[in-house]
């Protein structure tokens, strides 16, 4: 899941880049195919190259090496709602058939069953960036019919509201696959499986009935290359650039 | 310009109960001595703001003196969930605890429309996300040059924030580097301000990107040296994430917090 991710990225994408997978996948593309990849923290960090893989999107380390340190205030405005921002990787706790992502609360809001940590970033980069990548684990908890709160905007409530200024949820890179916006409804479409796993495995893990491409593709297994810049970042060993 | 004071006078002089208090730090430079300070002063009734209520409010919160919350991401970054937070949300304990929710860019600019004293701020986020259901804190308004509908945040201006910096000099000017966050706005858009620091200085040294909060914006000025721990100041030390791990599991548990609390000296 990840170094599918990290394979989206290309040389000289501007990333904005979240805590968790998205981290370690934008890391991992800069010390494999795309060492000029830019990195862009919401802490403030423009042009962060952290030596290790940085523990949060506030590590010293992003600000001692970006070429740039902004306010939040300055890096939601200027950078992020201004659409500088090429690729932006978001996660869920929920998603529905077209792009739109819950991180807020299962259940009511007012009295939720879980209290999840709230919608941070995701909306504005959500509707700003170019592309936006969804990392998500994939189950019939997690890809839904109805989300239970909207925290950040894919295609709407029926695949045509978008209206914000980036093209909206290109991709959704889980651990079974990776889905694609139809062309014409901008439904999520299974177009890619992960090697060893099958399209009804891929069905049983969605909530919804799931629309699946006429050819199916697999995903690239990872090249030795990948894995070992993946453990050795996992490890938070010093690398070189 | 009040010349450094004992912390416990700041707190004990500037934040009463039931006020709403801005413990501001992107990551870095969270005011944790003053937070609990702030505890062990016996606070009550707080409303509490902050972009990223981390480890400090999830503290607080358990405590029992936080009626409401105005956040924009509650977790443990890099760990999971905030428990104390959760447990109050989800099962009203000690208490039941009021949210109030924005996105990141919108309690940024509601900090921004503050520290210029103007009742909203303007950006193009929130639309269709079921934050917009919160009026009181987030509506629309309409462009008069373009037309295009936009989203209007009410301005957060708080009784009082607390900052931590890197520096002081003796005319009692605060410096501060690195991650920034939004502190400049929340001191600017508060009635009063406390900022601990690490250390006064004669002179400030150079320093590209630092930020200079002049003495007469600011209400008290306190030398806590460490008072980010377990957070960190750049130049100074760094950040303790073992406990932000620990804190995981002290906190998961309402007993091993009550017990945690008292080891602390903070009930």
């Amino acid at each position: 899941m990840t170094i599918a991710a990290a394979r989206e990225l290309t040389d000289g994408d501007v990333c904005l880049v979240g805590v968790g997978p998205p981290n370690l996948a934008a890391n991992l593309a800069r010390r494999t195919h795309a060492p000029n990849v830019r990195l862009v923290y919401e802490s403030g960090a423009i042009d962060a190259r952290p030596q290790r893989l940085p523990l949060s999107i506030g590590d010293d380390d992003l600000a001692a090496t970006a070429t740039a340190m902004v306010s939040v205030p300055e890096m939601f405005n200027y950078w992020v709602g201004a659409g500088r921002i090429d690729v932006g990787f978001l996660g869920a706790a929920q998603l529905d058939r077209y792009g739109n992502l819950n991180t807020t609360v299962i259940g009511p809001h007012d009295q939720p069953m879980i209290r999840l940590p709230g919608a941070g970033g995701a909306p504005e980069i959500a509707a700003s960036a170019r592309r936006v990548i969804v990392i998500v684990r994939q189950s019939a908890r997690t890809f839904v019919e109805q989300l239970d709160f909207v925290s950040s905007v894919g295609y709407g409530p029926t695949g045509r509201e978008r209206r914000a200024t980036g093209a909206g949820p290109t991709l959704v890179i889980t651990d079974h696959g990776v889905l694609e916006p139809d062309p014409g409804s901008n439904e999520l479409t299974l177009t890619r499986l992960h090697p060893g796993v099958s399209t009804d495995q891929a069905r049983r893990a969605t909530g919804w009935d799931l629309k699946v491409a006429d050819s199916i593709k697999l995903v690239e297994p990872p090249t030795e290359l990948e894995l070992t810049a993946l453990r050795r970042l996992r490890d938070r060993e010093d690398l070189d650039v | 310009m009040p010349r450094p004071v004992p912390l416990g006078e700041a707190i004990a002089t500037h934040v009463h109960d039931g006020d709403l208090v801005a413990l501001e730090g992107f990551t870095h430079l969270i005011p944790f001595a003053a937070a609990h300070e702030l505890a062990r002063q016996g606070r009550r009734h707080l409303k509490l703001v902050r972009m990223t209520p981390d480890l400090v409010y999830d503290q607080l919160i358990g405590l029992g003196i936080v009626d409401e919350l105005v956040f924009s991401y509650g977790g443990n970054p890099g760990v999971g969930s905030l428990h104390r937070l959760r447990d109050a949300v989800e099962h009203h304990w000690p208490h039941r605890l009021a949210v109030h929710e924005h996105s990141h860019a919108g309690l940024a600019n509601a900090y921004v429309a503050g520290a210029a004293r103007l009742p909203f701020a303007v950006l193009r986020g929130y639309r269709g996300t079921d934050l917009e259901d919160q009026r009181d804190i987030v509506d629309r308004v309409t462009c008069p040059f373009t037309g295009e509908e936009l989203a209007a945040v009410r301005a957060v201006n708080p009784d009082v924030t607390v900052i931590h910096a890197q520096l002081a000099d003796r005319d009692g000017n605060v410096m501060f580097w690195g991650i920034t966050g939004v502190q400049r706005e929340a001191v600017l858009a508060a009635e009063r301000a406390i900022v601990t620091v690490e250390e006064v200085v004669d002179v400030f040294p150079e320093r590209t990107g630092a930020v200079v909060l002049p003495s007469w914006v600011l209400s008290a000025v306190c030398v806590v040296p460490g008072g980010a721990w377990p957070s960190y100041a750049a130049g100074y030390s760094v950040r303790d994430n073992s406990f932000y791990q620990q804190w995981d599991e002290i906190a998961r548990d309402r007993a091993k917090f009550l017990a945690w609390a008292e080891e602390n000296d903070l009930v």
